[in-house]
């Protein structure tokens, strides 16, 4: 039995934790309980008089029984009644009872918070003491609330004990952590910060968390503690063990102080003032030094506790990244604990000369450790420190080193734990691009990768590769022969296979000249893994096929024997069946003309961060951080291939304009399923490309975005999604694919349809781009406001966005457009853009908008078609029958009318049809028809040159599913442009 | 800063459960449970950190029981492995030899213990001393 008992030692309890240890199975336990549980309800239920110990006795069982893992739906009200008791250990339990069990959003919250009121203002400091650390436990928002303001003057106050100011501040810091708001700063941050300077340690050690954590936010507020913590730190560093007495740990001056001060220094940047930084310095010599002096108890707690403050000095130190002599001396020390034979201290060594590799200053020291952390990589037993070191290879990885560690990561990748080897495949994979030898080396490195460990190669690492071999063309031939090689092999992996495929696809041609790698030998050594790959990469082959078929048309009937196989044709998955019999009609309709220009060659794709960079950013939160740093650091440039590349003397200038797509004529619309072809999810997106062709005449929309996107998400899902968005209204203009853009650069995006009816709303998005509009019309003038807003976090260069009215437009309407002020968004940023239009005549097509512009030295175009529709100066009229009827016979001659029967495209809704019709611009007249559910309205487009009356009659047929529309206007164009806006919206 | 302070033992019962963010009554479960299986199979020779979840685990293990805080990734790992000790030797001089069943049969006071030298998740009181001593004087109390 334990030894403390004294005066409040409950019997009770005693015995019942004694019975239920004894309890040889769990049904006995619970029966136990269960017995317990009656017993203790009755107490509470009948026994009115139950006194203070014994009220305490019973929740003190309950709170046990809850731990033991049982439900407690009672005994709340007891525990509260005890915060009123002047007995501090009734207190105590009742705290603790509502600590652990009390929800936050409890009913008895209201009056727990007045117990705590009323503690807080108690005379006895111990009372005080429970109440803040009950706050500080529990933490929620209402007692933010409530409580918040009674803190302050607890810690400032000088009349306060030092334990209630220790409470009083680590309670704020976890209200201040709850809801910030609560906490305002007032004349109280001051004297906080003279905690710092408080006699009392504990005091001291208290506060230096609050102040780290509120300067973490208000940085300037607390700017003054950097002195006086510095001043805390030197005494405590220069002090002999001796002094500190109750603080000092193991010989070691108070070493949790010490390390809370340094990291609140990490808030700011080095002192501006020299003094004060010459004595910071010294401070963080002395703890240098003293790691190299011998230690004063060979106990492991002595040099834990020298070591955490060691290794936060040296965190300081890095942070500061000012200071090259202690850098290196940092790193010195660091490397000989990378011999320890502690394995804690290899594993913190490895782990901040991470952070050192990316010191400018240490990067070079942190190299001479090469050898040493490749041992550690091959022999340290635990995991977690291999991971380390794999982490610091990758950090001091640079042009220098780069072979030797991508060659001794890719051995151990053979034997790597599982856990890590995802990671690794993603960090070799970056370190070959982005510190190439050459780019044979990069290829053969990747294809290594592949080789090894095929099953941890994600999408991005082998879209990478592709897309930096067709982006080379030096390197296009040997990537050809190589991955013919590769796939000799009897058995590789799939990723080969679609490395292969898609490499030999576009490039099989550069090595057919040998008679060992004809057209022939390349189709069947494919054709061979065909059966043992899984859809995705059989879509893929099948691609490379239909490019075969172009590049070498003497073997085209062998491969359309394979497209017209019964295997592909009827294939169940209905992506490969689609594959086979477009690309079989296509080899079959399409002249070799046609082919070459469908199939041509991928053009190159625009520089943009790595998308590999991108996943393992996401993988590892934490690393990206590092990342950051390190190449804010080493150069400003995004780490793509290419800058990297602009580095290495042999690379070309790669910031020439690209084309963002080739123009690609389309071939007959092949058939309409085109979201099928598109909806092609990750896997097979290398081979999008190709099928987007076939589909461009079905869904311009965004093509030119198409391409910048193969590589990251599935791209041809966000567009015809963001196409026909809202309930797949139909797109109000299909434009016949051949007026698509002026330059054949970019397809011009289809206007939604929901802007005929909508004023508001996102026009255009893709990956670098979004563009909202704002519009408001009055008669027959507009204005518009387009918003231009980067999703990048890059400046796009030269944005120049232009309004032109083609055709006749340019005569039936007026646009005057208001240069930018700026010709360079931001990342992140928006601009604004204010277009008036003005209506001279009817019109039918839409002004077009077209923005150029260039992102990481690329050339971009966008053309859309502005949402201007004849209706939008159209306005409502109101008016009885009689004059309805009167006007509608009038507009009887031939041309006035025009009628449509159709099929409704929506559901039939009586609401929705009346908010489409009033949001059209006409005023609906009720009560005109007889038949109720019959629309009648009437309107008059305002253009400069002339009105034109409106009248219209929509009368939808519920069982057919059909509607007719009538219109009458006194111009024949109006009609049909008219009736053409409104039939797309029912 | 902390987030939670665990003592298990090897059998993986709790022996002492302290949390200093929310969680719902079926994670704080979950948690128990992993963190468990995450350092009851590391010997001796491995460090006594582990990364788990977003977080670290810094632990050490006194006889059958696991004492375990755990920490964010970039926290001082040794001040914690550290006050695990501080506070492991306030409990041996307090309960005088501490063994797992004082734990048990005193959880209510370990509680107190606890609050002495943490407090919301940051380091409190590291002075064994004015710790024991603040403790001896509630004891005293009725």
């Amino acid at each position: 039995m334990p030894t403390v008992a004294k005066g409040d030692g409950m019997r009770g309890l005693a015995v019942f934790i004694s019975d239920i240890r004894n309890c040889k199975s769990k049904e006995a336990e619970q029966k136990r309980i269960n017995k317990e549980l009656a017993n203790i309800r009755s107490k509470f239920k009948g026994d009115k008089t139950l006194d203070g110990y014994n009220k305490k006795k019973y929740v003190c069982k309950l709170l046990f029984i809850f731990l033991l893992g049982h439900d407690i739906d009672f005994g709340h009200m007891e525990a509260v009644n005890l915060l009123s008791s002047n007995k501090y250990t009734e207190k105590q339990i009742g705290y603790l009872f509502i600590s652990v069990l009390v929800n936050t959003d409890s009913a008895l919250i209201r009056l727990i918070i007045q117990a705590i009121k009323n503690d807080l203002e108690a005379r006895h400091p111990v009372h005080i003491c429970l109440a803040l650390q009950c706050i500080a436990n529990i933490g929620s928002k209402e007692m933010a609330e409530a409580l918040t303001k009674e803190i302050p003057k607890l810690i400032v106050s000088g009349e306060t004990i030092d334990a209630v100011k220790q409470s009083a501040c680590l309670c704020l810091l976890r209200l201040f952590r709850t809801s910030p708001e609560t906490v305002p700063p007032g004349e109280w941050t001051q004297r906080v910060g003279h905690l710092l300077n408080d006699q009392h340690l504990g005091v001291v050690t208290s506060a230096t968390s609050l102040i780290h954590t509120l300067a973490q936010k208000t940085p300037e507020d607390f700017k003054p503690c950097v002195q006086l913590a510095i001043s805390r730190l030197s005494r405590i560093v220069t002090s002999s063990y001796t002094d500190l007495q109750d603080y000092t740990y193991y010989f070691v001056p108070a070493p949790w102080l010490s390390v809370k001060l340094l990291r609140l220094l990490q808030v700011y940047p080095p002192p501006e003032d020299p003094a004060l930084r010459g004595r910071l310095n010294e401070c963080l010599e002395t703890i240098l030094n003293k790691a190299q002096e011998p230690p004063k108890s060979k106990k492991v707690q002595h040099s834990n506790a020298k070591n955490a403050v060691l290794f936060e000095a040296i965190n300081l130190i890095i942070h500061h990244d000012t200071e090259p002599s202690l850098l290196v001396r940092a790193c010195n020390q660091l490397g000989q604990f990378l011999q320890h034979r502690e394995t804690n201290l290899r594993y913190l060594a490895l782990e901040s000369m991470c952070l050192l590799a990316s010191s400018e200053f240490s990067h070079e020291a942190v190299k001479k450790h090469m050898d040493t952390v490749i041992t550690a990589l091959k022999t340290e037993r635990d995991v977690s420190v291999r991971q380390r070191a794999v982490d610091l290879l990758y950090g001091m990885c640079d042009k220098s080193n780069a072979e030797e560690i991508v060659a001794e990561m890719l051995s151990y990748l053979e034997t790597a734990d599982y856990s890590i080897r995802e990671e690794m495949v993603l960090k070799v994979a970056i370190l070959a691009e982005k510190y190439p030898v050459d780019y044979t080396w990069y290829v053969d490195t990747i294809l290594n990768l592949i080789r090894i460990a095929g099953d941890y190669v994600s999408d991005e690492v082998w879209y990478r590769v592709i897309q930096i071999v067709i982006n080379r063309d030096d390197v296009q031939g040997y990537a050809a022969k190589v991955v013919f090689e590769a796939l000799q092999a009897p058995a590789c992996h799939e990723n080969m296979v679609k490395v292969g495929g898609y490499i030999l696809g576009e490039f099989g041609n550069l090595i057919a000249g040998d008679q060992r790698s004809s057209p022939m030998v390349q189709f069947q050594l494919l054709h061979s893994k065909y059966h043992l790959c899984s859809a995705p990469t059989r879509g893929l082959l099948l691609s490379t096929y239909i490019k075969f078929i172009n590049l070498f048309p003497e073997i085209k009937g062998q491969l359309q024997d394979v497209l017209r196989n019964n295997n592909n044709l009827q294939n169940a998955d209905a992506e490969l069946q689609q594959r086979a019999i477009e690309y079989l009609q296509l080899s079959t309709v399409a002249s070799q003309d046609v082919l070459a220009t469908v199939l041509e060659e991928m053009p190159p794709f625009p520089e943009r961060e790595s998308s590999i960079l991108a996943k393992l950013k996401k993988k590892k939160p934490n690393v990206s951080d590092i990342e950051v740093v390190k190449e804010g650091k080493k150069s400003s440039n995004p780490p793509t291939l290419n800058n990297s590349a602009a580095n290495t003397p042999e690379a070309t200038p790669a910031s020439a304009p690209v084309p963002v797509m080739a123009a690609a004529p389309a071939p007959a619309p092949v058939q309409s399923a085109s979201d099928d072809l598109l909806g092609l999810s990750a896997g097979p997106a290398a081979a999008a490309p190709v099928t987007n062709n076939f589909a461009a005449p079905a869904a311009p929309a965004g093509g030119g975005g198409l391409l910048v996107d193969v590589f990251d998400t599935p791209p041809a899902q966000n567009n015809v999604s963001t196409a026909l968005a809202p309930q797949a209204e139909e797109n109000f203009f299909n434009m016949p694919s051949g007026e698509t853009a002026p330059s054949g650069d970019a397809s011009a995006t289809e206007l939604d349809g929901r802007f005929a009816i909508k004023n508001n709303g996102v026009l255009f998005e893709n990956e670098l781009l979004q563009i909202g509009v704002k519009a408001e019309y009055k008669g027959n003038l507009g204005r518009l406001g387009l918003f231009y807003g980067n999703k990048t976090s890059y400046p796009f260069q030269f944005f120049t966005p232009t309004v032109s009215c083609p055709g006749e437009l340019a005569s039936a309407m007026n646009v005057q457009t208001k240069p930018l002020d700026v010709n360079t968004v931001e990342g992140g940023a928006q601009v604004q853009q204010i277009i008036n239009v003005e209506c001279i005549a009817d019109f039918v097509d839409a002004p077009i908008l077209s923005i150029k512009f260039s992102y990481s030295g690329s050339m971009q175009q966008i053309n859309l078609m502005l949402p201007v529709m004849l209706n939008k100066f159209f306005e409502p009229v109101e008016m009885d029958a009689t004059s309805f009827f009167n006007r509608w016979k009038q507009l009887s001659s031939p041309g006035q009318e025009e009628q449509k029967i159709f099929k409704a495209s929506f559901p039939i809704n009586s609401d929705t049809s009346r908010t489409k019709l009033l949001g059209f611009g006409f005023g609906l007249l009720d009560g005109v028809d007889p038949n109720p559910d019959n629309f009648v309205g009437a309107g008059i487009i305002k253009a400069q040159s002339s009105q034109v009356g409106c009248l219209l009659r929509l009368e939808p047929n519920m069982q057919a599913q059909m509607y007719r529309l009538t219109l009458r206007t006194s111009s024949k164009s109006v009609t049909t442009r008219l009736a053409d806006l409104l039939l797309k919206l029912f | 800063m902390i987030r939670f302070i665990l003592i298990q033992n090897r059998a993986g019962k709790t022996r002492l459960a302290k949390w200093y963010m929310q969680f719902d009554d079926d994670e704080k479960q979950k948690l128990i449970e992993e963190v468990h299986a995450c350092v009851t199979v590391r010997d001796a020779k491995h460090t006594n950190f582990v990364e788990f979840r977003n977080f670290k685990i810094v632990y050490r293990r006194y006889a059958g029981l696991y004492f375990c805080i755990c920490v964010d990734v970039n926290d001082n790992n040794l001040m914690y492995l550290e006050a695990i000790h501080n506070f492991v030797e306030v409990l041996n001089e307090y309960f005088h030899n501490v063994c797992e069943l004082d734990l048990v049969f005193n959880f209510y006071k370990v509680y107190s213990v606890v609050d002495e030298m943490f407090l919301a998740g940051e380091i409190r009181e590291t002075s064994q001393t004015k710790v024991l001593k603040q403790l001896l004087m509630l004891n005293s109390l009725e």
